[in-house]
């Protein structure tokens, strides 16, 4: 029997119309677990570096993770992995909501989806009966639209549904996913959706997932539910209160915005409007916030609701979580929270990435006020900050006019207009839109996961210490209960925490490069895990004391799985995934050269400092100089097959 | 006489629909228990509209007209949902039409399935989707109850009258007739 996981996968050729239920080789789970650890492998297996994001040999996997669909809080993450038509590494993008559960209890733990459909199709899962059905009447259709005319037309009110909206259909690089609960934002994986005609898969499941330990897996069940109440009753002192919680930033429920709009750059990733935020501004937004809000929701099997139901009038509902709230305003830089939640639906209900859509129109303005982009590429382009979003982003979602340029995302946008377009690009790591943030001092961790990580996106391998030194008078109250540190580093990264802020232990050259490194690899690695478990970062990998932590998840996977893994095993294997990752992307080309922060990221940057971080960061890592992981690492991972392609490839010299 | 009464509650302002309720009920529910997960064998439901901003939970039980009888479960705004003045049921949400006639089946078998509270040795603390629902949507009352030692007619009325209007009176006569005849 199988534990956690079906053993099934569907493969659907869209080309052909093939469907066929492939039974999966357990070792792929014990070397791998699954979500994004055996995308990562299938991609690897079956992709090769020559093909591109829209070719019809690119496949797009949607994965739930090992553990969704057991009793585990919060293990509902669907991972999707394909191509990314941004720049065409591995594109992994994740998101909640209810579809993986659904897909799991349907008899699958991934659909691998390559082909393209001659025209639009979407794909329908009730259990062992799976059809390509007609999708030509749901063309044009929004993504939430997309997903309710299924279910009616299913006569299935409880299939979960994920679709992409006129983005997606538009093959807009930065188009996303969407569920009713989540969306797969990032990398424009919407796109290669797109580009196989392929506009929803409803699922629908009504089998059972076994674990392999009850009565031990529903006790580390139910200690962490209580570990989550008692994370919601008590906030983290002395950090922002949209820190200080769990789950996503509770910007749904909180009110204070105070961090992100002070730190974060408005316009196109500009500059920061220190003091922006004050009583007068909080109250009325607040008011704002509360008036569209409906009601706080989760997902599946989580009681952290990180979600809101937001229904603003004349606009059609949707929901929202964490910093998009403030991403469109911020951009825009229109002083009133109203505009955000308008913009939003409208964005939602297209498809596209709430991080880089916003960055994309912000960057068109900036090159319409500087006079690159003029009056003849931007005919009947409005003069009020609010309408020209709302006009660029109509344009984008169809590719009309100067949106078909756009929709390609700033990099390529900047080198398609030319004219010094180029010079404008200021906020893109391998060509993808970053968080605008723009501060003043080199900050040694996030500088070495902006360059390095996988996900391209510094949201999503952050996480587990905080982002500043902690008010002296709370240092000690802090580390006192600090259970989630690794075994081995628990006095190290105590006293981190403990002297961080004292004199000459700031930014940049505190903490020390070795500390860097580790700090760098606890975040990164408790990511891993959770992505190829299926569980939401938002309990996990990305807040301050979180509920899973590197001593209960081993458990997990154990009673769970019925794998037989400690601490040591779980790291190596997320250490395995993450080495996976990044060997597809250096197949496809990655190199050192790519693996910097934007220019401005920081006001006093550092140059041979920062060259030894990452000199010593790569070493740390087992990579070479050039950020290839050597022969040692991967034979030490398990990854010689991994290091023959390398060799066949010319791309390390065979020793 | 007194008799102790078993009440999950349900706060409908509070429900949002994560379907732990389900999840922990299936789980409690497996055989053996615990090793597996599946809330279509789940003794409740959760209904989920979430752009129309519903979300009900109903948990199964006898074949009444109305899952929730008689029962005050159902809070909205603080104030039961089901009007039961003059012996007469009604539950504002399902009507009629409780769905909970239909869903609740094994989906192999398809017997019926109905919540037992999780009634267990030793006894749970509370039945398992009160446990892990801890924005306190479903919530667990155990009090004392004031009873007659027999059942009110209207109570014998309402699940006669729900059997009657699913198998209609020839069947239901015969079912009586039958079990009279066992003694």
């Amino acid at each position: 029997m199988r534990y956690a996981e079906t053993g099934y996968f569907l493969e659907i050729d869209l080309s052909t119309g093939n469907i066929e239920k492939i039974q999966t080789d357990p070792q792929m789970t014990e070397m791998y677990l699954g979500g994004l650890g055996t995308n990562a492998k299938i991609l690897w297996d079956r992709v090769s570096p020559e093909v591109q994001p829209f070719s019809s040999e690119n496949i797009l996997i949607f994965s739930g993770g090992l553990l969704v669909s057991t009793p585990a809080p919060a293990a509902n993450r669907t991972i999707i992995t394909s191509l990314s038509p941004q720049n065409s590494l591995f594109g992994f993008s994740i998101m909640g909501g209810y579809w993986a559960p659904e897909l799991k209890f349907a008899g699958y733990d991934k659909i691998i989806v390559k082909g393209k459909a001659p025209d639009w199709v979407y794909i329908w899962v009730n259990n062992d009966k799976v059809e390509i059905r007609d999708a030509r009447h749901l063309q044009g259709k929004s993504t939430y639209e997309t997903a309710e005319a299924i279910r009616e037309e299913l006569n299935e009110p409880r299939a979960q549904v994920i679709s992409i909206g006129l983005a997606g259909e538009n093959r807009v690089f930065f188009a996303s996913i969407e569920t009713h609960r989540g969306s797969a934002s990032r990398l424009g994986l919407g796109a290669v959706m797109g580009d196989k005609k392929l506009k929803a898969i409803a699922v629908r499941g009504t089998k059972d997932i076994n674990v392999a330990k009850p009565y031990e897996f529903i006790n580390e069940c139910n200690k962490v539910l209580d570990y989550i109440q008692y994370r919601l009753n008590n906030p983290i002192p002395g950090v922002p209160p949209i820190l200080a919680y769990i789950g996503s930033p509770q910007e749904m429920a909180l009110h204070d915005e105070e961090w992100h709009l002070d730190s974060f750059a408005w316009g196109h990733a500009r500059q920061r409007r220190k003091g922006f935020w004050n009583k007068e501004v909080e109250k009325r937004w607040a008011d704002t916030m509360e008036s569209v809000k409906k009601r706080l929701i989760s997902c599946y099997n989580c009681p952290v609701r990180c979600a809101g139901i937001i229904e603003v009038p004349g606009y059609p509902t949707y929901i929202l979580k964490c910093f998009t709230k403030l991403t469109y305003v911020m951009a825009a830089e229109v002083d009133d929270l109203d505009f955000g939640f308008q913009i939003l639906s409208r964005a939602q209900h297209y498809g596209v990435d709430g991080f880089t859509a916003p960055q994309v129109m912000a960057f068109a303005i900036e090159l319409y006020e500087n006079g690159i982009l003029t009056d003849s590429d931007m005919e009947g382009f409005p003069r009020d900050k609010k309408e020209r979003f709302f006009w660029l982003l109509e344009r984008i979602v169809r590719r009309e006019g100067i949106g078909d340029v756009l929709a390609d995302g700033v990099y390529w946008a900047a080198r398609r207009i030319g004219r010094g377009a180029e010079a404008f690009d200021h906020n893109t790591i391998k060509k993808h839109e970053q968080v605008p943030i723009k501060l003043g001092m080199l900050n040694p961790i996030y500088y070495i996961m902006w360059s390095t990580g996988e996900k391209i996106n510094i949201t999503q391998i952050e996480g587990q210490i905080p982002q500043a030194p902690l008010p002296r008078e709370i240092r000690e109250q802090f580390v006192s209960d600090w259970i989630q540190i690794p075994t081995g580093k628990e006095e190290r990264f105590k006293q981190f925490v403990l002297e961080w802020g004292e004199e000459g232990k700031v930014f940049p050259f505190w903490p020390p490069p070795d500390l860097v490194c580790e700090l760098v690899e606890w975040q990164e690695t408790m990511h891993y895990i959770d992505d190829s478990l299926g569980l939401c970062a938002g309990v996990s990998s990305f807040p301050i004391k979180p509920p899973y932590h590197i001593h209960n998840l081993p458990l997990f996977v154990s009673y769970g799985a019925g794998l037989d893994v400690d601490e040591n095993e779980l790291w190596k294997i997320a250490t395995r995934v993450r080495n996976l990752v990044r060997a597809n992307n250096i197949r496809r080309g990655l190199r050192r050269k790519d693996e910097k922060p934007p220019e401005d990221h920081w006001k006093k940057r550092f140059p041979d400092y920062e060259q030894k971080l990452m000199d010593e960061y790569y070493k740390y890592r087992g990579w070479n100089q050039d950020g290839i992981p050597t022969k040692e690492t991967l034979k030490n991972l398990d990854l010689d097959y991994v290091y023959d392609d390398f060799v066949n490839r010319g791309i390390l010299k065979d020793e | 006489m007194k008799r102790k009464v078993k009440v999950l509650k349900i706060d409908l302002n509070k429900c949002m629909g994560c379907r732990a309720c389900e999840v922990a009920c299936a789980a409690f529910h497996a055989n053996p228990k615990y090793s597996n997960v599946n809330p279509a064998r789940a003794r409740i439901h959760v209904f989920r509209n979430e752009l129309k901003n519903v979300f009900v939970p109903v948990k199964s039980s006898f074949y009444t007209s109305a899952e929730c009888a008689g029962r005050p479960v159902y809070f909205l705004d603080e104030r039961p949902q089901s009007n039961y003045g003059d012996g007469i049921s009604v539950c504002s949400f399902c009507g009629a039409s409780c769905p909970s006639r239909d869903i609740f089946k094994e989906p192999d078998s398809g017997l019926p399935l109905k919540c037992d509270m999780c009634e267990d040795d030793p006894p749970l603390d509370k039945p398992m989707c009160a446990k892990w629902c801890l924005v306190d949507a479903i919530t667990y009352e155990e009090r004392e109850e004031e009873v007659e030692e027999e059942a009110t007619p209207e109570e014998m009325d309402t699940g006669v009258q729900s059997l009657i209007d699913r198998y209609g009176w020839d069947k239901v006569l015969d079912a009586v007739y039958r079990l009279s005849k066992k003694g």
